[in-house]
Parts: structure tokens; sequence; C-alpha cells
């Protein structure tokens, strides 16, 4: 673990010095980063200046859904975004050469095109963050303001058990590597809108089966005072940072029954 | 005559090259499903608190976001068309091979992205437009010649979607590398293209700037055509005029590329 940790610090800092040697695009990108990823809120915007509330949660709420969901995101994906390129390297035959290095494999997939630029994702959420905080009208106790960065950290931990789980799915579907972007972005997407817009059953299956819904939908329910759509126990709003570990914990045994049943292609 | 045959022929390769690829194919059909649902809810919540919202009713809305499902793959709308292996191909120097190849270098990359187009809208578009027009009340023409119109919309659509991507595509030749314009790409093509939402809907002036922008001729006037939002010639002389500027555009600074800068890696 420890071990694993130092190489990928060693591999991500390989990877900074590299992408720095084209400097404009470097700045390019990461200005980039921020409006794309921004985009997404310039969207919401829009909706709000066409109406006042989505299926009854003001623009401030929405806000602290999206700066959740997005934040979460940005950490995840800062830490572990270079995993759906897994595939790639699978097909040209280049993971074996990860495999053969006296390093962890996870820590050499995660670090692998490790680039601050992402940082731009991170940044604009947590602006956003900043301003929904302060915005939104809400009852704070100790407790609540303890949640929204427990809420962050664990959402983060929940996408990289998604990324990692990516990654293992990959080994098997290969050419099939698309569908995680459904369940890491498409979940990341759904999460910046109130639950209470889309249907029970889609609702019931983020909570239960695939619980991307303790990244903030349980937890910002709780902090803005807003009612759930499903019956949940008053604990439910501080449960993030266990089903987080319970994510890990299967993404990890599945990154590892994945790479046992590893065969290379042969070129 | 030949030429033409040359063409058609990289424009089929092109097809053929996206076609073997199936797993990717039901992956992509499956991501754009997934992603059609999540913005099917929001849009349904939002035309709930203001009905005939930029002119589309409930069924339009529908419509309009499964489309955008359905041409997302096919127009490249954040790119991963042909463009980003040109720009790769400027950056390793390999294009010196296209540079000589007998053939025009703008019509050769426009057909292998055509041919990419036409497997992308058929293997990939079609289907989440049908899951979406199954389980959603959908808002469909039900007169032949609107979907004549539509086709030639989408045809225009590429070729104005081809010139945006090529233009930039070639800026590479003086950047080097083209992550921050593949980038620059994704942001104006999926906001401006109305992927978030329709342009239709923005206020304004920005709304007026933003459909008058060439990345309007890529759903948002398809979308009108095909549900009889818009006069079809006018949307189409639009779309029209747009390709041919990009195209012209795009001719002019690979003239001005292949003449000024030294190939890399030589």
């Amino acid at each position: 673990m420890v071990e694993g940790l130092r190489a990928y610090r060693m591999i991500a800092g390989m990877w900074v010095r590299s992408g720095m040697t084209y400097r404009t695009s470097f700045v390019f990108t990461l200005f980039g980063n921020l409006v794309l990823t921004g985009m997404d809120f310039v969207g919401i915007l829009l909706m709000f200046s066409q109406v006042d509330s989505l299926a009854g949660w003001s623009l401030p709420e929405v806000a602290f859904l999206y700066a959740a969901s997005v934040t979460s995101f940005g950490l995840a994906h800062l830490a572990a975004g270079s995993m759906p390129q897994l595939g790639t390297r699978i097909r040209d035959g280049s993971f074996d050469v990860l495999l053969v290095r006296p390093v962890p494999v996870l820590a050499q997939v995660g670090g692998d095109r490790f680039s601050l630029r992402r940082l731009g994702r991170v940044v604009q959420g947590g602006a956003v963050l900043g301003w929904a905080l302060v915005a939104a009208d809400v009852d704070w106790t100790v407790a609540k303001v303890l949640l929204v960065p427990l809420m962050v950290v664990s959402g983060a931990a929940i996408f990289v058990a998604l990324f990692v789980a990516g990654a293992a799915f990959q080994i098997y579907a290969q050419d099939a590597a698309e569908v995680q972007n459904a369940f890491t972005y498409g979940g990341t997407t759904m999460l910046q809108y109130p639950p209470a817009v889309f249907g029970k059953e889609l609702v019931r299956g983020v909570t239960f089966v695939l619980p991307l819904a303790f990244v903030n939908w349980v937890p910002a329910a709780h902090v803005l005072g807003r009612p759930y759509p499903l019956e949940l126990p008053g604990w439910a709003a501080f449960a993030s940072p266990l089903v987080a570990a319970a994510c890990c914990a299967l993404a990890g045994l599945a990154w590892r029954t994945g790479l046992r049943s590893y065969r290379s292609v042969g070129s | 005559m030949g030429s033409a045959r040359l063409y058609l022929a990289v424009a089929a390769r092109g097809f053929r090259r996206y076609a073997s690829y199936r797993a990717a194919t039901a992956a992509g059909v499956f991501t754009n499903t997934v992603f059609g649902l999540i913005l099917v809810y929001t849009y349904l919540a939002l035309w709930d608190e203001r009905p005939d919202l930029g002119g589309y009713d409930q069924a339009q809305a529908v419509t309009y976001v499964w489309l955008g499902q359905c041409l997302f793959a096919a127009l490249a709308i954040q790119g991963g068309g042909v463009e980003a292996e040109l720009m790769e191909r400027i950056r390793t120097g390999e294009i010196a091979v296209d540079l000589y190849r007998p053939a025009d270098l703008q019509l050769w990359w426009l057909a292998g992205d055509l041919g990419r187009a036409a497997f992308q809208l058929l293997g990939r578009g079609v289907l989440p437009f049908l899951v979406g027009g199954l389980f959603f009340p959908t808002a469909l023409p039900t007169r032949f010649d609107t979907w004549v119109w539509f086709a030639v919309a989408l045809t225009l659509a590429a070729l104005v979607s081809f010139g945006i991507r090529h233009l930039l595509a070639l800026s590479v030749f003086w950047l080097l590398d083209g992550t921050g314009v593949s980038q620059l790409m994704m942001i104006l093509g999926v906001f401006f293209s109305g992927m978030v939402l329709p342009l239709n809907v923005f206020p304004g002036g920005f709304g007026e700037v933003a459909r008058a922008l060439p990345w309007a001729a890529q759903l948002q006037v398809p979308a009108d055509v095909l549900m009889g939002e818009t006069a079809v010639a006018g949307a189409l002389a639009f779309q029209a005029m747009w390709a041919v500027l990009l195209l012209a555009a795009g001719r002019l600074l690979q003239a001005a590329a292949t003449r000024r800068v030294v190939v890399q890696g030589g």
C-alpha cells in the first residue's frame, strides 16, 4: 500500500513534468477544463433564467447538488482519470509492460497520464460550492457543517471505486470501455439534478444497487432539509463514508479478479 | 470521374473501419441511451415548470433529447471524428505521407469523416432514438417530405461539423499539440450545439448569437426541420452558408499551413 502510493506519486510527478513541455497547450487545457466542466452549470443557470425552481428545488439548492457532485467527481478524476484509457493499453499490448514492472499495477494505471489540468473541474466545483453554501437557506448545525466536507471526500472515494471497477471491467470488455462513461460521467450528471426529477425506480437503483445517491443526494437532502423521495433512516445521511469504504473494497476485489484473469493480446 | 470513385472508396473505408468495432458500438448505444434518459427526466421537470418553453411542448423537448443522443457521435459534437487522427498525424509528422498522395487533402479527410458519420448514425444513433420513441411521448412528423428535408439537413450538418473540426485540427500545424484545441472544440461543440439545453431556450441577445453560430447548424436546425418548427428553405440556406464558409476557410488555412510549416519528425 505504502509502496503503491510512493510509486503513484513518482509516476504522477513524471507526467506533470512531461505535460509542462507544451506550455501553451497546458494553459489552454487547464483553462479549458475549468470552462468545459463549468458549461453544465451555465446550462443550469440558463434553465433557472426561465424557471424559479426545478421539481421544487431553488437555484442555490440545485447549485449545491451540482457543486458537490462535480467536486467529488473532479477529485476522483484527478486521482484516477486515466483509468478509462486502460482499454487502449490492453489493445496495443503495452499493458503487459506494466505487469512486469516491480510496482503495483493499480498505481501505474492510476498515475498513467496524470494531469494537473484536471484541477480545473475541482476549482470550478469548489467555487460553486462556496457560493451555494452562502446562498442556500440552511439551518446550520455543527453536524451539518461537518457533513459537507465528509460528503465531498466520501463522494470522491465512491467515484474512484467506480473508476477502478471500470478499469477491471475493461480487462474483460476491452472495446466496450465506453460503457463505464454511462456510470461515471452519467452518474455525475444525474447527481447534479434533484432526485425528485427522476423516476422512483431510477432513484431506488442508485440508492440501493449502485449507491451513487450517497455521493451527494442523501447527505445534501439532509443538509438542505429537503425530503428524499425514498424512506431512509435518519443516520443514512451520515452513511456516505461507510458506503464509500464498501465500494472501494468491492472495486479492489473486482480489480484483483480482473487482473488475475487477464490474458495478453500477444502482440 | 475517377477521382469521385477515389473519394467514395475512402468514405466506404471510413464506414467499414468504424463498423468493425462492434463492442464499442454497442457500448456507445448504451451510453447514449443512459445520457438520454437523464436528460429526458430533467427536461420533463423543466417543461413541467414552464410548458411551451422555447416554443416546444413536452413531446418536442423529449424528441430533441433523443435526436441529440442520436447525432452526438455521428456529428462528433464533442470531437472524436477524423480530426483527432489528423491532429495526431500533424504532431507526429506522418502528415507528410498524406501530402504527397495524389488526392486532395481536404476531400480525402472529408470523405473519411462522412463515411464515419454515416456508420455512427446508423450503427450508434438510430437505436437510442428508437428506445426514446418507444418509452416516451415524441413528436415525429408523419409527412414523408419532412423526412426528406430532414435528411438534407443532416447531410449539411455533417458538412458543417467536418468544417469546424477540420479548421481547428489544422491549427495544430502551428500549435504542435492538439490537446488544448480538442478541449476547446469540445466546450464549444457541446454547449453551442445545444446538447446541454436547446438553443431556443437560451435567453435574449445571448440566444440570438448562439442561434447564429455554425454549431446551431448541427443539432438545433435539423431538430427544428424535423419537428416543423422552422421554415425549411431558410434553415437549409443557413446550414449551406456555414458549410461553404467553413470548407472554404479550411481550404485557405490548409494551403497556408502546407506552404509554410515545416513537417515535424523528418
